[in-house]
C-alpha cells in the first residue's frame, strides 16, 4: 500500500540489489556447474574421467558379433601451422578389442614449437563407452624445426556399449602452446586426474 | 523568450517544471522522464530501422550490390542490438514511467533521482554502442547474439566498447526495474490491492523481476568475454580449457527471458485496450495474472531450444522441446481471454484497437511458427534460416512494437491533452499492417526452402521472394515516419481531448485532467 516511508523503499531496494548481486554471481557459478554437469552426465563429447588411466582389463571380452566404425578427423586451431592428421581415416573395431592408430604431426616452421591436441567425441552418448589406454593427447608435444613424429593412440570400445552405437567420430584439434607459460596453461597430462573438470579425454 | 518573460512564467507556475535544458537534464518528474524515454527510444527505433532498410536494400536482388559484406554484418548486428536495447526495452520503461504512477495512484515513481540516472545512463550506453560504427575496424559484426569465440577471438577491436555499452545499458535497465518494483510495492493508493491493479501494472511488475534475474547474468557473460579478450582467461576458449557451448548456455539463459521482457508489458497494454473498445470488462483477469506469472517462470526452463543443433544429448532435446511447448498453454489462455473479451462486445475500431487486434492476430502467427521451431527434429531444418527471422519479427513487431504503438495512440490524449487524427492513425495502422506482412511472410517460405540468415547474398532461386520482402520492408519503414508527423501534428493542432476520451476506458489515469498535470495524486485517490 501507499507508503512514502523511505525505510520501506530501502528494504525493497536492498532486497532487489541483493538479487542483482546474487544473479551476477550465479552467472559465474554456472561455469563450474556446467563442467560438473557435463562430466556427471558424460555429455558434451568429453570422455569420462576414468578413461584416462584405464588399463585394458585382462578379462576384456571381445564382442565378435558386431563392429563399430571409429572415424578420425583433425583440425587446426587458429593459425597453427603444423601438419597433423591420422594415418587411417577410420577403422572398424569389435567392442572389447584394443586397437592402435597413429597420428602424424610435422612441424614445417623453422622454430621449436609446442602443441597440445584436444579431443572431442561424437555422438556424445558414446563418450562413456570409449576408453583410451594410451594417447598423445595426454601430454604436450614438442617438435624441433622440420621434425615429424608418429603419435600413437590406443583405445577400446566398451563391450557394454549399446547396440545402436555403430559409429564414433573422434575429433582432435591441435593448438599452438609455444611460449605459453606453464603456470598459465597447464599441460593436460598434469591435470588429467579423475576429478578435474578440465579433463579432456 | 527573454529572461524577463522566463522569470514571469516561473512566478506563475511555481509547481511546474524548471525552464530550459536543465529541466530535462535534472528532472525527477516521472512524466518528463517518461517522455524522454519514449522520444529517445523512438529515435533509436528510426536509427535501427534505417539499418534494416540498408539490409533490405542489399537483399533487394541477388549479388553484392550495395554494401560491403563486413558492413552488412555490422548492420544486422547493430539493428538487433539497437532495436532490443535502444528501442523496445526503453520504450516500455518510458510507458511504465508515464503510466504506473497514474495507474496505482502514486504522485511519482518511488526513486525519482535514480529514475533520472537510469535514463541518462541509457543515453550514454546507446551512444557508446553507436560510436562503434565510427571506429577503426568497424562496429560489432558477429550478430546480436555475439556468440564466442566469434566475438572474442575474432571480433573487431570495438568489441570492448560494445561490452561496456551492454554493461551501462544493463545497469540502466536494472535501476529502472528496481524503481518499478519499489513503486508498485510501496506506492499504491489506499484500496489498490494487488488483484485490483491494472494488468499493465501486473505485467510490468513481473517483467521487472525478470530483468533483475537475467540482466546480471548478461553482465556476467560480457564480463567473461572482456576477461577472455584482455586478461588471458579462457571461459569460452577451448584452447585454454573453456567451452564455446557454455557461452550459448549462459547467453540464452539471459536471452529467452529477455524475449518475454519485450512482450509481457505489451500483454498488459493490450489487456487495457481491448476491454476499453469492447466496452466490457476484461475476460478472466485472474487467469491473465497467473498466465503472465507462469510464462515468466517457464521462461527460465526453455533456453536451450535456441541450441538444438549444438549437439545436445537426446534427453535435453526432449526436455527443452516439451518445456517450450508448455509455454503455448498460458499464452493461449491470454489469446482466448482477449477474444472472449471482444465476443459480443460493443466494438469500435479506433487506432489503438486496430493495433491491439493486429497484435492478437499476428502475434498468434508468430506464436505458431514458434511452436514449429520448438519441435527439436524439425528445428534441424529451420535453424538459422529465414524461417527464424520471420518468426521473431512476427512476435516482436506485432508483439512489442504494435503494443507500444497501441499504447501511444491510447494514452496520447492523456499525455498531450490533444486528440490525434483518427484518419491518419488508421492509415498508419494499415500501412504498417500491410508492410509488415509483405516484408516478413515470404521469409517463412525462403526459410523453409533453406535460405540461411545473416548473409549479404543469396542464391538466385530466392530472388523473387526477397524482392517482395524488401518492398514490404520499405513500405513498413516509410510508414513509421507517419507516426512522427501524427504525434507532432497532435501536439501542435490536435483537438482538445477530454479527461476520458475513450468511453469504455477504465482506470485511475482517466480521473486526472488531460493533459495530465505536472503533479498528480499528491493526495492519494480512494480506490473502492
Amino acid at each position: 500500500m501507499r507508503d512514502n516511508n523511505s525505510v520501506n523503499h530501502k528494504k525493497v531496494v536492498g532486497g532487489l540489489l541483493g538479487g542483482v548481486v546474487g544473479m551476477f554471481a550465479f552467472g559465474f557459478a554456472l561455469v563450474p556447474l556446467y563442467d560438473v554437469m557435463c562430466e556427471a552426465l558424460g555429455i558434451n563429447g568429453k570422455t569420462s574421467g576414468e578413461a584416462y588411466t584405464i588399463e585394458a582389463p585382462d578379462d576384456l571380452r571381445v564382442d565378435d558379433s558386431r563392429k563399430v566404425r571409429v572415424q578420425f578427423t583433425t583440425s587446426h586451431a587458429g593459425d597453427m601451422p603444423w601438419d597433423f592428421d591420422s594415418e587411417d581415416r577410420y577403422i572398424e573395431v569389435h567392442p572389447g578389442e584394443v586397437n592402435r592408430v597413429n597420428f602424424v604431426a610435422h612441424n614445417p616452421t623453422d622454430r621449436k614449437m609446442t602443441s597440445q591436441a584436444i579431443p572431442s567425441l561424437s555422438p556424445s552418448e558414446g563418450a562413456p563407452y570409449f576408453h583410451k589406454t594410451e594417447c598423445f593427447c595426454f601430454q604436450e608435444q614438442v617438435l624441433e624445426p622440420g621434425e615429424s613424429v608418429e603419435m600413437p593412440l590406443a583405445f577400446f570400445v566398451d563391450d557394454q556399449a549399446p547396440q545402436d552405437l555403430y559409429r564414433i567420430t573422434l575429433q582432435y584439434t591441435i593448438y599452438d602452446q609455444t611460449g605459453d607459460d606453464v603456470e598459465d596453461v597447464q599441460p593436460v597430462a598434469e591435470t588429467a586426474d579423475a576429478n578435474s573438470p578440465m579433463d579432456k579425454g | 523568450m527573454s529572461a524577463v518573460a522566463d522569470a514571469h512564467a516561473a512566478d506563475h507556475h511555481d509547481h511546474g517544471p524548471a525552464k530550459g535544458i536543465m529541466r530535462w537534464l535534472t528532472t525527477t518528474n516521472h512524466k518528463d522522464i517518461g517522455s524522454m524515454y519514449l522520444i529517445f527510444s523512438f529515435a533509436m527505433f528510426l536509427i535501427g530501422g534505417a539499418m534494416a532498410m540498408l539490409i533490405r536494400a542489399e537483399l533487394f536482388q541477388p549479388g553484392m550490390s550495395l554494401l560491403e559484406p563486413n558492413f552488412y554484418n555490422q548492420m544486422t548486428t547493430m539493428h538487433g542490438l539497437i532495436m532490443i536495447f535502444g528501442a523496445v526495452m526503453p520504450a516500455f520503461v518510458g510507458l511504465a514511467n508515464w503510466m504506473l504512477p497514474l495507474m496505482v495512484g502514486a504522485p511519482d515513481m518511488a526513486l525519482p533521482r535514480m529514475n533520472n540516472w537510469s535514463f541518462w545512463l541509457l543515453v550514454v550506453g546507446s551512444l557508446i554502442l553507436i560510436s562503434t560504427l565510427f571506429m577503426e575496424g568497424g562496429a560489432p559484426n558477429f550478430g546480436w547474439t555475439f556468440y564466442a569465440p566469434l566475438s572474442t577471438s575474432y571480433g573487431p577491436d570495438s568489441t570492448t566498447f560494445f561490452i561496456f555499452a551492454i554493461h551501462v545499458l544493463g545497469i540502466s535497465s536494472i535501476m529502472g526495474a528496481i524503481n518499478v518494483i519499489a513503486t508498485i510495492i510501496n506506492m499504491r493508493a489506499p484500496g489498490m490491492t494487488l488483484m485490483k491493479m491494472p494488468l499493465f501494472v501486473w505485467t510490468w511488475l513481473i517483467t521487472a523481476f525478470l530483468l533483475i534475474a537475467v540482466m546480471p547474468v548478461l553482465a556476467g557473460v560480457v564480463t567473461m568475454m572482456l576477461t577472455d579478450i584482455h586478461f588471458g582467461t579462457a571461459f569460452f576458449d577451448a584452447a585454454g580449457g573453456g567451452d564455446p557451448v557454455l557461452f550459448q548456455h549462459l547467453f540464452w539463459f539471459f536471452g529467452h527471458p529477455e524475449v518475454y521482457i519485450m512482450i509481457l508489458p505489451a500483454f498488459g497494454i493490450i489487456s487495457a485496450i481491448i476491454p476499453a473498445f469492447s466496452r466490457k470488462p476484461l475476460f478472466g483477469y485472474t487467469s491473465m495474472v497467473y498466465a503472465t506469472a507462469a510464462i515468466a517462470v517457464l521462461s527460465f526452463f526453455v533456453w536451450a531450444h535456441h541450441m538444438f543443433v549444438v549437439g545436445l544429448p537426446i534427453a535435453a532435446e526432449l526436455f527443452f522441446m516439451y518445456s517450450t511447448m508448455i509455454i503455448a498453454v498460458p499464452t493461449g489462455v491470454k489469446i482466448f481471454n482477449w477474444i472472449s473479451t471482444m465476443f459480443r462486445g460493443s466494438l469500435t475500431f479506433e487506432t489503438p484497437m486496430l493495433f491491439a487486434i493486429g497484435f492478437v492476430i499476428l502475434f498468434t502467427v508468430g506464436g505458431l511458427s514458434g511452436v514449429m521451431l520448438a519441435i527439436a527434429p524439425a528445428d534441424f531444418q529451420y535453424h538459422d534460416t529465414y524461417f527464424v527471422v520471420a518468426h521473431f519479427h512476427y512476435v516482436l513487431i506485432p508483439g512489442a512494437i504494435y503494443g507500444i504503438f497501441a499504447a501511444v495512440y491510447y494514452w496520447l490524449p492523456k499525455w498531450t491533452g490533444k486528440m490525434y487524427s483518427e484518419a491518419l492513425g488508421k492509415t498508419h495502422f494499415w500501412l504498417s499492417f500491410i508492410g509488415l506482412n509483405i516484408a516478413f511472410f515470404p521469409m517463412h517460405f525462403v526459410g523453409l526452402a533453406g535460405m540461411p540468415r545473416r548473409y549479404a547474398d543469396y542464391p538466385i532461386q530466392f530472388a523473387n521472394f526477397n524482392m517482395i520482402s524488401s518492398v514490404g520492408a520499405f513500405l513498413f519503414g516509410v510508414s513509421q515516419l507517419l507516426l512522427v508527423y501524427i504525434v507532432i501534428r497532435t501536439i501542435r493542432s490536435g483537438k482538445k481531448a477530454p479527461a476520458k476520451p475513450w468511453d469504455g476506458a477504465q482506470g485511475l489515469e482517466w480521473t486526472v485532467p488531460s493533459p495530465a498535470p505536472y503533479h498528480t495524486f499528491e493526495t492519494p485517490p480512494k480506490v473502492d
